[in-house]
């Protein structure tokens, strides 16, 4: 066990190259540079050259690849183009938010998603499996940032019960999570149900009302544990979702974080921020993922020794 | 002496906005130490009537009618919350594949004493003692190590002697094994059997045991009661229905099975097909394949009639005579 | 003698479907989505592009049931010009992402061995990622607007698919029928097109419905950031996102399409969900 997970903690070193090198490659095919932000009005072409210059943009791209990455292992992650920061304290001054919204929104769609999707299986096709269900789906047929601003309206504008915007205390978290936390417990409610219902169709189950267990003791003890293993499967999986979804919502309620940082430095061509950005967020997909497959094999006694 | 008393047993289900029996008429009694085979093709109900007999029908939307009486009960009439104290403790039940009638999270040991501790007032460490010495008398090779294995770390055989654990380890009246041997290869079935007869004798349980399995009825019942199309054909002593069958069908059944020393030829088998539930034939449900068949076994319904001793035919043209 | 009275599968897909309430409301939403989209210039009231600053903002009213945005325009008309730009993007994007998914998943799963590896590895990284990112970065680099949208996402979808057929493939490829069609003489490339791929549409098909309904969404998502449709064309996002700013002042700029879009998605989710039941019993009848 112990030596696959360091099997799949080495994999990820060459899993890091390949995804600098991928982002690094699409970063630079989007058109415009970040020079032009930089530029006031009446620059002139050699204003521009000189800039470029000075931030090492005229290499070639190999050579600029290979400079970001030595910097890179060596801990130094550039300096923001646009904002003349190092990228590493944006970095950390962001993260600390984009996880909390990110914790957050995974509780509540799990939560929710679970319970919704007992509800659903316990009343199979009566009105109140129609009702878990659409309340349910309800994350995944609007987009988040409607979802967002319509919460926003009415709990922060018309109620007034949560803040519209900022960050930094607990209720400026709620609308938040909420918005991102539904759009995912939409797929969860989807997979408990399906998993709660075929549980019941399980010959083990048979057996344990034959040695006499009641009902809920046997729902409790052995068909829910059943019923979690294809949840627990997405779960590492919806990591990436939060923080595709955080994305959005920060723009939409203000909130600073990795998403809003992500966004403005994509916008303005801001490469060093952009570069380090992504790189974070793709290799937190895939860090959570691994950290899925763990907790998997570890409910799962039959995936254990798969892993021998 | 009698521990349990079927009378008129059967199981109705509303299937597409019709109701359909797809067991019926059926009439036995069991003794202890006794081991009672039920035998039929699939489909012919036998695992129905167990889940009758542990008032599991309900689960899957039966209604049960008929009556019951254990140890001078009807179990028809006792309340899910009486019948959840008498499942396991004194009627057991094991089921059909061992392969999945295990919980595969949980190790097979606590599975056991899961069960013991529900039926058997008991506190969780002599329950795993009772279960460990338990398993030893069932032949499993070091017990308290099997107790902390996992379902899929098992092999058939070893799993099936678990479940066989879950069913005696509350000292039951009745075991009620559904094909226990289906699923195993042929010689770890041999063991298996041998294990039953030794149970039932040393702790004068009645066994009842449903197979589709001639050879094995032959090898371990002191009765049998023969199944077809959801309703009893025949039931009587062993020697008696192997030696003079009285049910057509029985007859074609004991024909089918080759033996050494017969002719070279083509085997023999019963013309026709078992119907299923929802095209039953009217009257007999037999009558479509009889030899013996005439309008009145088309119009009705041959009652299970009793005949000398314990003996039972249905068949409109039982008259004592035998072919 | 009884007979068995056999009917065609389709008929028992149907009769099970019309059985399944979500799955029949499921098509009915989808059946009036499609019906707007088709005849949307007749069942505008104005033309969706006509401007009239004087009634600006207006809340809904007898004349304007949805009211006007911005620039006076009649917000039921625009919304109902939505669908058609909706249904066509979803439709479009999900067949890319179906052929993408198909190509690939196909040949991973019939070639195997580092080919397999290779595209598996692609497929996985790609769905993980969350797809808003992958498709803003390629808005970024094709540039705004609904073709690139469209695109964008098609990109962004595709390795769910890729990896449902190569799945099937994977399991269909050692059942019996293929053996015994290989020894008859079959080339890979019949095998793989007249049997293998055939056999694995079914849950292609049922992802896709459920697909259609997550790139309308991603569509909207990625005009509310600026790279989608581009004004005055009356995207469900593209309004929503303009109307953002007016979330205060007129918030039904922002809710009409929301809940448009919302009825539209719940639709394919309810159809493709009822379609998921169906092949489930499917399944479990024929054990």
């Amino acid at each position: 066990m112990w030596i696959y997970i360091l099997r799949r903690t080495l994999l990820l070193i060459p899993l890091f190259f390949i995804i600098s090198v991928v982002v690094f490659s699409l970063i630079h095919l989007v058109p415009g540079d970040p020079i032009d932000s930089l530029l006031g009005p009446g620059s002139t072409s050699a204003d521009k050259v000189e800039l470029v210059k000075a931030h090492g943009l005229d290499k070639p791209l190999t050579i600029q690849y290979f400079v970001w990455l030595k910097n890179f292992v060596t801990g130094d992650m550039g300096q923001s183009i646009i904002e003349k920061q190092p990228v590493a304290d944006m970095i950390f001054y962001n993260m600390p938010f984009t996880v909390r919204l990110g914790l957050a929104s995974l509780f509540i769609s799990f939560f929710l998603g679970i319970l919704l999707g007992i509800i659903s299986a316990a009343a199979k096709n009566t009105f109140i499996d129609y009702i878990s269900m659409i309340i349910a789906l309800l994350g995944v047929t609007v987009p988040a940032f409607w979802l967002g601003l319509i919460l926003m309206l009415i709990f922060s504008v018309m109620l007034g019960w949560f803040p519209v915007s900022g960050s930094g205390s607990l209720e400026t978290l709620v609308l938040p999570a909420i918005t991102v936390g539904m759009g995912g417990a939409g797929l969860i409610a989807r997979i408990t149900r399906v998993s709660m219902l075929e549980m019941f169709n399980k010959e083990f189950v048979l057996l344990l009302y034959a040695k006499g267990l009641s009902k809920p003791a046997i729902i409790i003890k052995h068909v829910f544990r059943n019923a979690l293993m294809p949840v627990i499967t997405i779960f590492g999986l919806r990591l990436g979702w939060i923080l595709g979804g955080a994305v959005t919502i920060e723009i939409v309620f203000s909130r600073p974080g990795i998403g809003n940082m992500l966004l403005s430095a994509l916008y303005r061509r801001d490469y060093p921020v952009v570069q380090a950005s992504l790189i974070f967020l793709t290799m937190a997909v895939i860090i959570g993922a691994f950290i899925a497959d763990i907790m998997y094999s570890y409910a799962d006694p039959r995936v254990r020794d798969v892993y021998k | 002496m009698s521990i349990l008393q079927v009378k008129d047993l059967q199981v109705e289900f509303v299937v597409d906005k019709k109701k359909v029996r797809p067991i019926e008429n059926i009439s036995f009694e069991m003794n202890a130490g006794e081991v009672l085979g039920m035998v039929g093709e699939t489909g012919s109900g036998k695992s129905l009537t167990a889940h009758a007999i542990m008032g599991l029908s309900s689960l899957v939307g039966g209604t049960i009618g008929g009556s019951i009486t254990f140890q001078g009960r009807d179990l028809l009439l006792l309340s899910e919350k009486e019948m959840r104290s008498v499942r396991g403790s004194q009627i057991a039940f094991i089921p059909q594949n061992p392969m999945t009638s295990l919980d595969p999270v949980y190790r097979v040991g606590d599975q056991i004493v899961e069960g013991l501790c529900k039926q058997v007032k008991i506190g969780k460490r002599q329950a795993k003692q009772q279960v460990i010495e338990l398993m030893g008398k069932l032949h499993i090779p070091k017990p308290e190590q099997v107790f902390q294995q996992y379902p899929h770390q098992l092999s058939g055989g070893l799993k099936q002697r678990i479940v066989i654990a879950m069913g005696l380890c509350a000292n039951p009246s009745i075991l009620i094994a559904d094909e226990p041997t289906t699923a195993l290869d042929v010689t770890v079935q041999a063991q298996i059997m041998l294990l039953f007869k030794e149970m039932t004798s040393t702790r004068n349980i009645g066994l009842f045991l449903i197979t589709h399995d001639l050879g094995v009825i032959a090898q371990v019942c002191d009765k049998v009661a023969v199944m077809y199309a959801g309703t009893m054909v025949e039931f009587g002593e062993i020697r008696e229905v192997f030696n003079t069958p009285r049910h057509p069908y029985t007859k074609a059944l004991l024909q089918c099975i080759p033996h050494i020393g017969m002719e070279k030829g083509s085997l023999a088998a019963i013309f026709g097909n078992v119907p299923s539930v929802d095209t039953y034939p009217s009257g007999c449900r037999y009558h479509p394949r009889c030899s013996l068949r005439d309008s009145l076994c088309e119009q009705s319904v041959p009652m299970l009639l009793q005949i000398e001793g314990d003996s039972r035919v249905a068949c409109h043209h039982y008259l004592g005579k035998e072919d | 003698m009884t007979e068995y009275k056999h009917k065609p599968p389709w008929v028992v897909v149907l009769q099970r479907f019309s059985g399944n309430k979500m799955g029949v409301i499921g098509t009915i939403l989808i059946a009036c989505l499609v019906i707007v989209a088709l005849f949307a210039p007749l069942l505008e009231p104005y033309s969706y592009t006509e401007q009239n600053i004087a009634i600006a903002n207006e809340p809904p009213s007898l004349n304007h049931i949805m009211g006007t945005d911005d620039f006076g325009r009649d917000l039921l008309s625009r919304t109902i010009r939505g669908a058609r730009i909706s249904f066509v993007v979803g439709v479009l994007s999900v067949l890319i992402s179906v052929v993408i998914g198909l190509v690939i998943g196909a040949i991973a799963g019939f070639y195997g061995g580092v080919i397999d590896l290779v595209l598996t590895t692609i497929a996985d990284l790609t769905w993980s990622m969350p797809a808003i990112l992958i498709a803003l970065l390629l808005v970024a680099i094709i540039g705004a607007g609904l073709e690139s949208v469209v695109i964008a996402i098609g990109l962004s979808y595709w390795a769910q698919y890729a990896r449902l057929v190569r799945g099937q493939i994977l399991s269909l490829k050692s059942a019996v029928f293929i053996e015994a069609t290989k020894s008859m003489g079959a080339s890979d490339y019949v095998i793989l097109f007249k049997h293998l791929l055939p056999n694995s549409l079914s849950p292609v098909i049922v992802a896709a419905t459920i697909g259609i309904g997550n790139a309308i969404v991603l569509e909207a998502t990625l005009g509310f950031l600026g790279m989608g449709a581009q004004p005055p064309t009356p995207s469900w996002g593209a309004m929503m996102s303009n109307g953002t700013a007016y979330l205060f002042i007129s918030p039904w700029m922002i809710i009409f399409p929301g809940l448009a879009m919302m009825i539209t998605v719940l639709g394919f989710n309810l159809f493709g969900d009822a379609l998921i039941d169906i092949m489930d019993v499917k399944n479990k009848e024929s054990n």
